[in-house]
């Protein structure tokens, strides 16, 4: 069952996955780029696994590459959702 | 990094030849193993048992890797047995003719089944791999494809986009602990190839057929602990074909 989509949920989700890449929490802001956080097109794509197994949001490449900061990523899978 | 406790290893067109031979070597080395046929229910229980016998744990998986979704397959292994970390693409077919005369049913059935659904399989294999931080895909490439062989232009066409995506998906994540290679059989004694006249062995400097258990081996080998830093590569198992 997939877990409701709020933005403070999906920010969480967000928040939590990109330690696992190695960045580190610190510097981790809504307005952080992926670029900044040295987060590279392989950690995308899984952080959009980790958002599809929680949310059922599917992110596709085209979707992924147009993304520049973590606030970005939260908002696109919001309006996804709607 | 250690192999994950109840790693299992999905072996397409496992049922008989190099297939349950690689079972069979996988499960030897401690992986449980899923033993994926399309229709030899028979040879896949029989590689099953043969396993169950020397003291491993498998299960047979029946399903049409060139049609249907890869989901319910490594659904059923995961269920059945536990997270499917190794995945060999061995399932192929053949249907020989020269290109001049080999029409498009010929051209699509075996780019289908030996390329596109080892892609498919591949892309569905490496979502849990590269988040558990470790996986071994081993694709059953073949000499054929890296040299001529008259008469298989599709087959090679699909064996060298196989090593071909081999090197490339190896890349894109070998930073996850996921190793990518192919091993590349050369001619080895299958029910696959006892058509082919005996004049084809003089063409290997090992003036012998090899056997399914040497393919076995080399796809144990790369699957094992021991080759995480090998990715990327081509193993010949083809005594001295392509030197």
């Amino acid at each position: 069952m997939a877990a409701t989509i709020t933005p403070d949920a999906v920010e969480k989700t967000v928040f939590d996955a990109l330690p696992q890449f190695g960045v580190d929490e610190s510097a981790i802001t809504r307005e952080a780029t992926f670029e900044e956080l040295d987060v590279d097109s392989l950690d995308l794509a899984e952080l959009s696994q980790i958002i599809e197994d929680e949310y059922g949001v599917q992110l596709k490449g085209d979707d992924v590459g147009k993304i520049k900061t973590v606030g970005d990523a939260v908002d696109l899978v919001v309006s996804r959702a709607g | 990094m250690a192999r994950p406790e109840n790693a299992t290893a999905l072996v397409t067109g496992a049922s008989k030849g190099i297939g349950s031979a690689i079972a069979q070597a996988l499960a030897a080395d401690g992986w449980l193993v899923a033993v994926n046929y399309r229709n030899d229910e028979a040879g896949a229980k029989a590689t099953v048992d043969a396993i169950e016998q020397a003291g491993g744990r498998a299960v047979a998986l029946a399903g049409d890797i060139a049609n249907g979704a890869p989901d319910e397959l490594f659904e059923r292994a995961e269920a059945e047995l536990g997270p499917v970390l190794a995945l060999v693409n061995n399932a192929g077919v053949r249907a020989d003719g020269l290109a001049i005369q080999l029409d498009d049913e010929a051209w699509d059935s075996v780019i289908a089944t030996n390329l596109s659904a080892a892609f498919r399989m591949t892309r569905r294999a490496m979502r849990p791999m590269i988040r558990a931080r470790y996986g071994r895909i081993v694709n059953v490439a073949s000499v054929v494809g890296p040299r001529a062989n008259v008469g298989q232009a599709n087959y090679a066409a699909a064996k060298a986009g196989l090593i071909g995506m081999t090197k490339t998906v190896a890349a894109e994540v070998a930073r996850r602990g996921v190793t990518v290679n192919a091993v590349a059989p050369g001619f080895i004694d299958t029910d696959m190839t006892k058509d082919l006249p005996d004049t084809v062995i003089e063409a290997v400097p090992a003036r012998r057929a090899g056997t399914p258990d040497e393919v076995g081996a080399a796809v144990r080998f790369l699957a094992s602990e021991d080759a995480g830093y090998v990715t990327g590569t081509t193993l010949f198992v083809d005594g001295g074909m392509s030197a």
